[in-house]
Formats: C-alpha cells, sequence, structure tokens
C-alpha cells in the first residue's frame, strides 16, 4: 500500500509546522523515497533524536505503508 | 523470557549488534547491506541478528529502541541509528570517533589516519 510523496510532506509539517521538506521518489513506486527535511526542532538534537522526531510525525507508516525513506534531517543554517 | 529482556541480553553480551534483514553474508535489502559494507570496511567484528527469521524479534526491536526500521546498530548496548545515520557518521569520521571512544576494535582506513 505505497503512499504519496504529498502525503508524507503534509504529514511531517502537521507535527513540524515550520519544516522544509523536499521529497524524492526514488523508484517512482510511491514506495521510496528520498527526504530532506529543515526544521527549528531539531536544533541541539542529535541525529538520532531528529529522526525520531520525523517518524514520530509520520505515525505508524514508516515501515509499514511507508516502506523505505531515506531521511537527511537539519536545523535550519 | 520476554522479548526485551532477550533483546537487552543479546545488546549486552555483544560488543557490535546488527538486527537486520537477511545475514552479514547475504543481506536481503538494501539499507542493511549498506551498514553490512561499512562495518566490513571497517573490518568491525559483529553479531548479525536476523530479523526475518523471527517476527517476534522483529517486532520486538522496533519497540525496544523506538525506531520504526531496520537495519539497527547497537555499539556497546546503545542504539547508534539505522543506515542513514550510520552512513552518514561513517562518512564524517564520527562513526570510527564513536568505535574508538567505546574501545571497540576496528581498522581505521588509510584516508582517516591523521
Amino acid at each position: 500500500m505505497p503512499m504519496p510523496a504529498a502525503e508524507i510532506a503534509r504529514m511531517i509539517k502537521q507535527s513540524l509546522p515550520d519544516a522544509e521538506v523536499e521529497i524524492r521518489d526514488l523508484a517512482g513506486d510511491d514506495n521510496h523515497f528520498a527526504a530532506v527535511v529543515v526544521s527549528s526542532a531539531f536544533v541541539g538534537k542529535s541525529k538520532l533524536q531528529q529522526h525520531q522526531l520525523v517518524y514520530k510525525a509520520l505515525g505508524g507508516t514508516m515501515g509499514g505503508a511507508l516502506h523505505a525513506l531515506q531521511l537527511q534531517t537539519m536545523p535550519p543554517k | 523470557m520476554a522479548i526485551h529482556d532477550k533483546l537487552q541480553s543479546i545488546v549486552e553480551e555483544n560488543e557490535v549488534v546488527l538486527f537486520m534483514k537477511g545475514t552479514p553474508d547475504f543481506p536481503q535489502c538494501g539499507f542493511s547491506g549498506q551498514v553490512v559494507q561499512i562495518l566490513n570496511y571497517l573490518d568491525v567484528k559483529y553479531k548479525g541478528i536476523n530479523c526475518l527469521e523471527s517476527d517476534e524479534i522483529r517486532q520486538g526491536v522496533k519497540e525496544f529502541s523506538n525506531w520504526p526500521t531496520l537495519p539497527q546498530l547497537y555499539l556497546k548496548g546503545e542504539f547508534v541509528g539505522g543506515c542513514d545515520i550510520v552512513r552518514e557518521m561513517f562518512q564524517s569520521g564520527e562513526l570510527a570517533a564513536v568505535l574508538s571512544e567505546k574501545g571497540i576494535a576496528f581498522k581505521a582506513p588509510a584516508a582517516m589516519k591523521a
């Protein structure tokens, strides 16, 4: 049950309102994505914590409907 | 033994543990394969746990680490991250720094020797 990129962006922005989200569909199958997420919520957080914030925003979809998401996170410059 | 205790003892009894899809010799997922390549490149001895063989472990490890996907790398009982984080740490040299900080043997590649 693939998941469209727009839905991923929407879910992330719902939890991280200031987030800038760039998503690339790696395989053209709505199932393998790469995403870059920039948000002030990441300031002072380890990479692990930053990724956990994004996974939390995606609810239970990560590893379920959303099979593969290559994630890059960073606070705003 | 509850799954949480089983996982706790696995990560405590082994310096480096990789919960993955497949085995170190035959990774069955691109992301697991990437971490296997990094660990082999650094010549780190590690225990590979094939989560495809046990749904209990496959689901249990996600709650155990509060991380929804595989692979998952543990160094001396501490969850380090999945494929993206381990790759980023490797490329920045942070992985080698954490390995030496934790006293885990590895072979520093020529490029990394200061």
